[in-house]
């Protein structure tokens, strides 16, 4: 069975790729390695780790992952430090963070054995950073994992956080310009998709034509998606204002897929706004999907023509992975780790304003062949940079890495 | 299966190990916004970060860009639009060098020659910030092997990126006079073989991606056999 899941991954990244993999993770066998997060389901985080852990363990390696448990006060001071994080002027009650301290102990007191005993524990963004502080008989090493972007945070919001992050062993950031002033090694690991999950294999055409008649489109036009949560930063009325713009000079329609994440209270607020702004336009389809719909949110992505992901703010954005991964062109936001997927008349455009997403849907939809090669691209693209082969053997590496000390060369031998 | 500290080299006569290789990059903590920024970071910075802002393009998510083809020359006409610097800083060859101090030295004489050029130069703001990165290497072992240099005919056009970036590139930092694992494993086989080594050795890869050097060495390995040169 394990062996079997390293041949599909063999089969879509490569067998070279599988042989790394398997020379890094044998000086790690025996090892400890655990993974805390807030929630099992939605957002990217969640994707990620019920894909790696799958992956670790067929090359071995004792791997487990713990998931905070919060009331509704912890998660709204937790959302809070998310969007102070992101450079959103926040407001932080003694109330609430008290119900962060409290939280977090609560749950030390429970998972102190298996994070004290373990090898390895990487720590998901800020919501069970303060674990660390209650775990004073650690043996193993810490890594405060962020996904989210950490440009421009809000001082004292990362003020807060920093007293937690700083005593870690390494810290992981998506991008370069996430990186902090800490006094310990920060490694840059972009994240990933897995080409295997429901999300991204491939699809039958009729299950994807049935998207269609499913959602009340029209099979006839031009379809523009954007997959997101509903959530201020990935701007839905932004979007909302471009599609206008553009069907002013192009007949086309616009689908708002999203689905809530345990860990975001304020999804339901900005969905209520969305649907609002959309109401009684027959073109505009807001569509919630349950956080396990991958499968449909699979086949929107590959009904597109374009795909948007219009953000203000973005950690690394795995739905434009995803896009791209489906050969399709995306106009996004110029910001966080959209800069990195997509690469002007490469693999899409990135854009700052509904009026320039507007222009880039005109063009795209006038340039068919242009789209076409873009896809083409875009695939081969995330194949050689941004599948979860590439994002574990990075893991790998940072963990022999700290295990082995700060060399600026590791030599693996082969089986 | 071991990891072990570094030190080995690739040349084990008469046969050549095929390795592969990865860069796990780290932020170094410095970044600069202006031209005196940059000049100040160049002269601080690890020297594997000058290293990484000159090769580890060839092995990062990036289309090629073959105008500006290290990142000080990259950021300072993107961001900084100076484009008289970006030419001197693009046409800085780090073969030209004996080693990584005297590429940096390189560097900041010409950034510091631009900001006596001109006072306002220094004071530019670049909208992007430019952070300088280091890196960590991995190397692999494929477990392959070229028993004899007619093989690497057939062995060189299947190579990964990493390997040829290894073999090629990385080369250059472990070799005695700077040159390629493939020349060096020739010239351990003696004279025999001395002009497949010259062309490999004028086969300049600063000025390629790893696709066209992967596809210049295997078209000169493939035509030098057909010659019948041996």
């Amino acid at each position: 069975m394990r062996r079997e899941l390293l041949e599909q991954y063999a089969r879509v990244a490569g067998e070279h790729v599988i042989s790394h993999l398997e020379q890094l993770a044998a000086p790690l066998r025996g090892a400890t390695i655990v993974h805390v997060n807030s929630t099992r389901e939605g957002g990217g985080v969640a994707e990620i780790l019920h894909k790696l852990l799958p992956l670790k363990e067929a090359l071995d390696l004792n791997v487990r992952w713990e998931v905070l448990e919060g009331n509704p006060d912890f998660f709204a001071c937790t959302k809070s430090f998310h969007n102070g994080l992101q450079g959103t002027p926040v407001g932080m009650p003694e109330r609430l963070l008290s119900a962060y301290q409290d939280t977090v102990a609560a749950n030390a007191e429970k998972l102190r054995g298996t994070l004290e005993d373990a090898d390895f524990v990487i720590i998901h963004d800020p919501q069970p950073a303060a674990l660390l502080q209650h775990c004073s008989g650690r043996r193993g090493h810490w890594v405060w994992r962020c996904h989210i972007d950490l440009s421009h945070p809000y001082r004292p919001v990362w003020k807060f956080l920093r007293g937690f992050v700083r005593s870690y062993d390494a810290s992981i950031f998506s991008l370069p310009e996430f990186a902090q002033i800490l006094d310990h090694p920060q490694y840059l690991i972009p994240p990933s998709i897995d080409p295997l999950s429901e999300k991204n294999t491939d699809l039958p055409e009729t299950e994807v034509a049935a998207i269609f008649s499913r959602f009340g489109l029209d099979p006839e036009l031009p379809l523009l998606v954007q997959v997101s949560r509903f959530d201020r930063f990935k701007d839905p009325l932004g979007v909302i204002a471009a599609f206008r713009l553009a069907r002013t000079m192009i007949p086309v329609q616009l689908a708002l897929v999203g689905g809530g994440a345990s860990d975001d209270p304020e999804g339901q607020a900005v969905l209520a706004e969305v649907r609002e702004a959309s109401e009684g336009d027959p073109d505009i389809h807001v569509i919630d999907l349950p956080p396990d719909a991958h499968r449909t949110i699979n086949a929107f992505q590959r009904a597109a023509d374009i795909v948007l992901q219009k953000s203000l703010r973005e950690g690394f954005g795995l739905t434009v992975t995803e896009a791209l991964w489906k050969a399709k062109p995306v106009i996004g936001g110029d910001t966080g780790g959209i800069r990195l997927q997509v690469v002007n008349h490469q693999t899409g455009f990135r854009v700052r304003t509904p009026e320039g997403t507007a222009l880039r849907i005109r063009y795209l939809l006038h340039h068919r062949d242009i789209m076409a090669e873009m896809g083409r691209r875009a695939r081969e693209f995330v194949r050689e940079n941004f599948l979860l082969t590439r994002h574990l053997q990075e893991y790998l590496s940072l963990m022999l890495a700290l295990r082995d000390g700060d060399r600026e060369r590791i030599e693996l031998g082969a089986s | 299966m071991t990891a072990r500290s570094s030190g080995e080299g690739t040349r084990q006569a008469p046969h050549f190990q095929v390795r592969d290789c990865a860069l796990i990059a780290q932020a170094s903590g410095r970044s600069a916004q202006n031209l005196r920024e940059l000049a100040e970071g160049l002269r601080y910075v690890r020297i594997g970060s000058i290293y990484y802002h000159f090769w580890g393009r060839f092995l990062r998510p990036t289309f090629d860009e073959p105008e500006y083809n290290n990142d000080f020359a990259s950021w300072t006409h993107h961001d900084l639009q100076d484009n008289t610097l970006a030419e001197r800083l693009s046409v800085i060859n780090p073969a030209d060098f004996p080693d990584l101090e005297d590429l940096r030295q390189e560097l900041v004489d010409v950034v510091e020659a631009r900001l006596d050029e001109s006072e306002s130069a220094g004071w530019v703001q670049a909208p992007r910030h430019f952070y300088f990165i280091q890196a960590q290497t991995i190397v692999f072992d494929t477990g392959a092997m070229v028993e004899e240099p007619r093989q690497l005919a057939e062995v060189v056009p299947r190579m990964s990126s990493g390997s040829i970036f290894y073999h090629f590139i990385d080369a250059q930092r472990r070799t005695p006079d700077h040159t390629d694992d493939f020349s060096q494993w020739l010239a351990d086989l003696g004279d025999r073989y001395a002009e497949l080594r010259e062309r490999i050795v004028a086969i300049d890869p600063y000025f390629a991606s790893i696709r066209q050097l992967r596809g210049e060495l295997s078209e000169l390995l493939t035509d030098f056999f057909e010659e019948g040169q041996l």
